[in-house]
């Protein structure tokens, strides 16, 4: 259980992280989401005890993180795949941090075979892909078979197929009991991996809800309205008080009416409907959506 | 990877796992360190290089300082330090030693690992007295088969040409053995200001000025500067050790060392108070 209170972060005359409040439940894989330079990294380091904060508290278990009696037993954590030294073998890497909390030799052949780098572990990490890298950052961070894990941003560089062996393992983990924390900037890999999520934009709380919640509340839903009779049916909707935009293929959008309201307004007024669909808008926009206000870096949109 | 092999994780009744967790001990830490210091390239390519230089450049000295004895004057003869001469490959020899001492630290820094070693080590103050104490005993050993094997390989060149030195001599053992114990000083100061500074370069250039470009400023100083520069000057002062024969305006071999150690350990304090605050 990772509980933050009020937690901040100033660097110099940025606020990187401002009051955060939130807890990582055990047994649920939470989505630590925001656009890049909303201020995640910087909690996670907040949390690991690597940066001290300039307010607030955060906790692993009621203690700081620099109080832990066996810290790799406690939180295996992977910030940066690359955070190594590139001349040490990946497993004398892994050996030397097994060695600092009192891991025995037999673990680290164990984590090696879990993240699949039997036979690259004599090789000097600094030769190592990005994808071989973040295996070993994974390698590293269950090291301690730790009961809370935190992984900031695991699947970036990976192919395809290590993408879906991370979510594979991130579920597990959590379906195991343990706490799993996963920053990502991509709503999309969320989706499919989290349960919870912590939404944070220019490091303040944004959202600290559910999956399904976070959709439902953060997007307006909208229907899809397909007639031969559109222009009439427009007239009638708009005076029934629904918000109706045309799309492209002529298709209405229409926001403020729910679709079987939509389908009686038809019928009693004799309207012909070749399609009625309900719009959930996608995590994406939603998030999109959520954070528009908070994005450091806003695209013009206009070449110049 | 399937997800069975992940599955396969769920610890308990692992004996490798769960069961065998405890507190993190300092003594882990230290083989933890010292599993870091011989699984990188640089440390056994800057002791072999500290190696070469010392006893090398110590007996090419002693070869030519020898066949130079037969035409000296009595000023030189008067001064001539057999001791000393033999073991002067290490004026050198202490550059790499110094140096490996602050990439120990550095090297951390700039790879990124430092991160990972403070999430493996929240307790800072274990890594860094590890880390030093690793280096320092390290270095202590070389340093020590470093001071005998010159002064042995110096001796034997020289004798036959001028006066050599043995071991029974009074303050030849002394200085023999100082030339470990002035190595592994100076190898905590590298790790000390490594600690300090955290970037090699600022560090290495910090050291080189500490070591040899402000003592040689001295030289160019009047006398009434010079003197007292020369006789406190940390570096300067610990060097004494290495020395038979005392010239004027030093200070006694056990006091210079002594005032060196102080500087070192006061380094080496402001390095670990700062580690524990600043952010990683």
């Amino acid at each position: 259980m990772i509980e933050a209170s009020g937690l901040t972060k100033r660097y110099g005359g940025t606020l990187a992280v401002d009051d955060l409040s939130f807890s990582v439940k055990p047994g649920l894989v939470t989505g630590f989401l925001g656009p890049n330079g909303a201020g995640k990294t910087t909690t996670l380091r907040l949390i690991l005890g690597l940066d001290a904060p300039s307010g607030g508290t955060v906790t692993i278990g009621r203690r700081s993180y620099r109080d832990l009696p066996a810290p790799m037993h406690e939180v295996g954590a992977l910030l940066d795949a690359k955070a190594l030294h590139g001349g040490r073998k990946a497993y004398n890497h892994l050996l030397c941090l097994a060695q600092s909390n009192g891991i025995p030799r037999a673990r680290v052949d164990e984590v090696i075979g879990v993240v699949g780098l039997e036979a690259v572990a004599r090789r000097r990490a600094g030769e190592f892909s990005l994808g071989m890298g973040q295996r070993l950052g994974i390698a590293a961070a269950l090291l301690g078979d730790p009961g809370i894990l935190m992984f900031d941003e695991p699947v970036n560089g990976l192919d395809p197929e290590g993408i879906v062996w991370v979510r594979t393992l991130i579920r597990s983990l959590a379906a195991e009991g343990r706490t799993v924390l996963v920053s990502s900037h991509l709503m999309s890999e969320m989706a499919l991996t989290a349960d919870h999520l912590i939404v944070i934009g220019k490091g303040r709380m944004i959202a600290d809800t559910s999956v399904d919640e976070f959709v439902r509340s953060s997007s307006q839903q909208s229907v899809r309205v397909l007639s031969p009779q559109a222009p009439q049916l427009r007239a009638h909707l708009g005076a029934a008080g629904a918000a109706v935009r045309v799309e492209d293929d002529g298709a209405l959008s229409v926001t403020g009416m729910e679709s079987a309201a939509i389908g009686q307004l038809a019928a009693a007024n004799g309207l012909v409907l070749y399609e009625l669909t309900p719009q959930r808008a996608s995590l994406e926009e939603a998030f999109m959506e959520l954070t528009r206000d908070s994005v450091e870096f806003h695209a013009s949109g206009a070449v110049r | 990877m399937s997800a069975a092999t992940v599955g396969d994780l769920s610890v308990p009744g692992r004996p490798s796992a769960r069961h065998s967790f405890r507190r993190a001990t300092f003594g882990d830490v230290v083989r933890s360190e010292w599993t870091k210091i011989w699984t990188v390239r640089s440390t056994p390519f800057a002791l072999l290089v500290a190696a070469v230089l010392g006893v090398g450049l110590g007996a090419a000295i002693s070869a030519a300082a020898s066949n130079h004895y037969a035409t000296a004057d009595l000023a030189e003869r008067i001064r001539w330090d057999p001791t000393a001469i033999s073991l002067s490959g290490l004026a050198i020899a202490q550059l790499a030693i110094v140096i490996l001492g602050i990439l120990v630290v550095t090297s951390e820094y700039s790879t990124g690992m430092i991160r990972t070693s403070l999430t493996a080590v929240p307790r800072r103050g274990r890594l860094l007295i590890a880390k030093a104490g690793i280096y320092t005993a390290v270095v202590l050993v070389v340093g020590e088969a470093l001071g005998f094997v010159s002064f042995l390989v110096g001796q034997a060149i020289i004798t036959g040409h001028a006066p050599d030195a043995t071991l029974g001599q009074p303050g030849v053992l002394r200085a023999v053995v100082g030339a470990g114990l002035y190595l592994a000083a100076l190898g905590l100061l590298g790790v000390a200001v490594g600690a300090l500074l955290r970037h090699s370069a600022a560090a290495i250039s910090t050291v080189v000025a500490l070591l040899f470009v402000l003592p040689g400023v001295a030289q160019a100083l009047p006398d009434s500067w010079r003197h007292p520069v020369v006789e406190y000057w940390p570096t300067q002062a610990g060097s004494q050790i290495l020395q038979v024969s005392r010239d004027a305006y030093t200070l006694a071999p056990w006091a210079g060392f002594g005032l060196m150690c102080l500087f070192v350990a006061i380094v080496f304090a402001v390095a670990f108070a700062l580690l524990q605050r600043r952010d990683a």
